[in-house]
């Protein structure tokens, strides 16, 4: 039996937005076992932003738990999230948020920078990676001379760095052609398949039925969870 | 925080103030120009006052000087006071006075100070003579080049002697040796026993050219022998007829042993002149005081140029403000990404504050330099003296720094606070 990487104990996520008290998620029980490749869906103002934003230590639960990997994230401080973030989880974002004036060694750095990794460890496993995601001749490309595509394995790259426990997908084909993301897709398969615990949102059925599990949002909980039979880790 | 971490922080600020070159160096204008303002003012600042320092200490900290001062006359005597012998001013009796009753005198120096056409075989120059007594060469500070001072045997026994400064030694015996020559002033002859030069003059000399004009260019005879030759009276030729004025002293110079005894002694002169001065003929010039007035002075030039100063780093500090402001709003996105990726909030406030030290530390050394450059022109152009000393350039540069860095915490901290999540969504 393999162990759960994220479990969610009667999360609820409430913010105000001005006057108003709005609670975003109301009572979410989730478990995610390593090596899962979860989809979350959902129509827009489902909660499922708020979730992916909990998942990925970006934001604070209200009330209930959260355990990441067995450690309990829910009353960390904002310095130990970041610490969170920076070792334990990779981002993949829909507009692949490169930093403009880095290079692409460079971008996929970042993480290792804030870990305080030495320079020339950082630079091979930069290399390395982005060797890998087929970026061998784009390695000192700033982001403006890529590719969408391009830019999105350099994103990948850059999640993997620091060889996360739980990788966190943004609609990562939204800004890309049907073709390009079908490569992605690929790639994502292909980490699914190396034993990534990987949770994608994401509106596109089609896509989402390359995942294992479907979790469906509605309203701030989860009305639905489906196995689907998706390619097996 | 390792320092590979901050040499990192730093290459990556340079590398970030990198991309908007234009932008850096006009923010490190203000800065430059504040650091070089505050310098060059405290420059010239320093430069007048030393001026007037060395002026006054030249007079002696110690010493009291009276003056015969011509009193202010009625409307009804203007008539008749050209025919008249105007008769003011200090008299013998007022030194063998403060000689007795002022308190803690060391020395007392009394000096008529005349001018007279000098002559040296066939040339001949005017100059001031002053007819004065031996403690004159102490109360001076004046340096012996040759032979000797006035000595008080001189005054006994009337001896028609002369001492004269290195400069007039130069011009008026051009060549030859003056020591056992006689001189011609106004028919009289004076045999030149020594030649003096003045301390500080000739220390100032050394260093600064213009001063060279200033050395001592006078004749120094005794009191006693000029007042049995000519005694206490001048006849001046004026407009309409002659004006003849008696004055037996025009100076009296008293020398305090002390500084604290300064104050008292001019208390028990006040009273002493008063007591035996129907008119206010004389004035008194105290150096310690003018020494006390000139630091307050010095003071509140330093006060006012201070706060200019202030003005103008501020400015520059509101500039960096202003700029930091505007890049951390643009790159709200970059904040969020890195917020994602494992910035903590004081990585964020660290690269921020970083950038706005670079540009703060590079204009504040550019600004030094001109502010080195800029007193050296000021001199050069216009020979108003200037002084840059270390204290002004350390002064400006930790205000200018530590100025920028207040107001770049700002901007900094408005970017590390900032939800990554808002920031992410940032266009």
């Amino acid at each position: 039996m393999s162990k759960p990487i994220v479990e969610l104990k009667k999360v609820v996520k409430e913010y105000t937005n001005g006057p108003l008290r709005v609670t975003a998620l109301r009572g979410v029980d989730l478990c995610i076992n390593q090596g899962e490749y979860a989809v979350i869906m959902g129509a827009s103002g489902s909660g499922k932003s708020t979730m992916l934003n909990l998942l990925g230590c970006l934001d604070h639960i209200s009330s209930g738990d959260y355990l990441l990997g067995g450690q309990s994230v829910a009353n960390l401080t904002d310095d130990e999230l970041s610490e969170i973030r920076s070792r334990r989880i990779g981002f993949i974002f829909q507009s692949y948020n490169l930093i403009q004036q880095l290079n692409v060694l460079e971008n996929i750095e970042v993480p290792l920078f804030y870990q305080g990794v030495h320079e020339h460890e950082a630079r091979e496993k930069a290399t390395q990676l982005a060797v890998k995601m087929g970026l061998a001749d784009r390695l000192t490309h700033k982001p403006m001379e890529l590719s969408g595509g391009q830019q999105q394995r350099v994103a990948i790259a850059r999640s993997l760095i620091c060889d996360p426990i739980l990788m966190l997908a943004d609609e990562p084909t939204g800004n890309l052609d049907t073709r390009t993301g079908d490569e992605i897709l690929q790639l994502i398969d292909e980490l699914h398949a190396e034993g990534k615990t990987i949770v994608m949102v994401t509106h596109d059925d089609e896509i989402a039925h390359r995942a294992q599990r479907i979790i469906r949002v509605s309203d701030g909980q989860i009305v639905a969870n489906e196995w689907t039979g998706g390619p097996a880790s | 925080m390792s320092s590979m971490r901050i040499e990192r922080m730093v290459r990556l600020a340079v590398k970030n103030l990198s991309q908007y070159k234009l932008r850096a160096a006009l923010t490190m204008l203000g800065i430059i120009f504040g650091v070089c303002s505050v310098v060059a003012m405290l420059s010239v600042g320093e430069g007048a006052n030393q001026e007037i320092q060395e002026k006054i200490q030249r007079m002696g900290s110690r010493n009291i000087i009276l003056e015969s001062v011509k009193p202010p006359q009625n409307e009804n005597e203007t008539e008749t006071t050209l025919n008249r012998i105007a008769s003011y001013g200090l008299k013998y009796s007022d030194a063998l006075l403060c000689a007795t009753h002022v308190p803690n005198l060391e020395s007392i120096t009394q000096m008529k100070v005349l001018r007279f056409n000098v002559q040296f075989e066939s040339r001949m120059l005017q100059t001031d003579v002053i007819a004065t007594t031996p403690g004159y060469f102490h109360v001076q500070r004046f340096r012996l080049l040759r032979g000797r001072f006035l000595s008080s045997s001189d005054g006994e026994f009337g001896l028609p002697v002369c001492v004269i400064g290195s400069r007039l030694a130069r011009t008026l015996f051009a060549g030859n040796d003056p020591i056992g020559r006689n001189l011609s002033m106004d028919g009289d002859a004076y045999t030149v026993v020594g030649i003096v030069g003045d301390i500080s003059q000739t220390e100032i000399a050394a260093q600064n050219e213009l001063w060279l004009e200033g050395e001592n260019q006078d004749v120094y005879i005794p009191l006693r022998t000029y007042q049995q030759q000519r005694g206490d009276l001048f006849v001046e030729q004026v407009e309409g007829g002659m004006r003849a004025e008696q004055i037996e002293l025009h100076r009296i110079i008293l020398s305090i042993e002390n500084q604290e005894g300064v104050v008292r002694a001019v208390d028990a002169l006040r009273q002493i002149l008063k007591k035996n001065h129907e008119k206010e003929d004389y004035g008194i010039v105290v150096p310690l005081e003018l020494i006390r007035q000139a630091r307050e002075t010095r003071r509140l030039f330093n006060i006012v140029l201070g706060s200019i100063a202030a003005i103008s780093l501020i400015v520059g500090g509101i500039g960096i403000m202003n700029i930091m402001l505007a890049t951390v709003s643009e790159r709200t996105r970059e904040i969020g990404i890195r917020r994602a990726l494992g910035a903590r909030r004081r990585d964020i406030v660290l690269q921020f504050l970083m950038e706005t030290l670079i540009l703060s530390i590079s204009g504040g050394v550019i600004g030094l330099v001109f502010g080195y450059i800029i007193p050296m022109m000021i001199t050069y152009f216009t020979h108003v003296k200037t002084a840059r000393t270390f204290s002004a350039f350390a002064v400006a540069f930790t205000v200018s720094v530590s100025v920028s860095v207040i107001f770049g915490i700002y901007p900094a901290r408005r970017a590390a606070m900032m939800d990554p999540i808002e920031a992410l969504r940032h266009e």
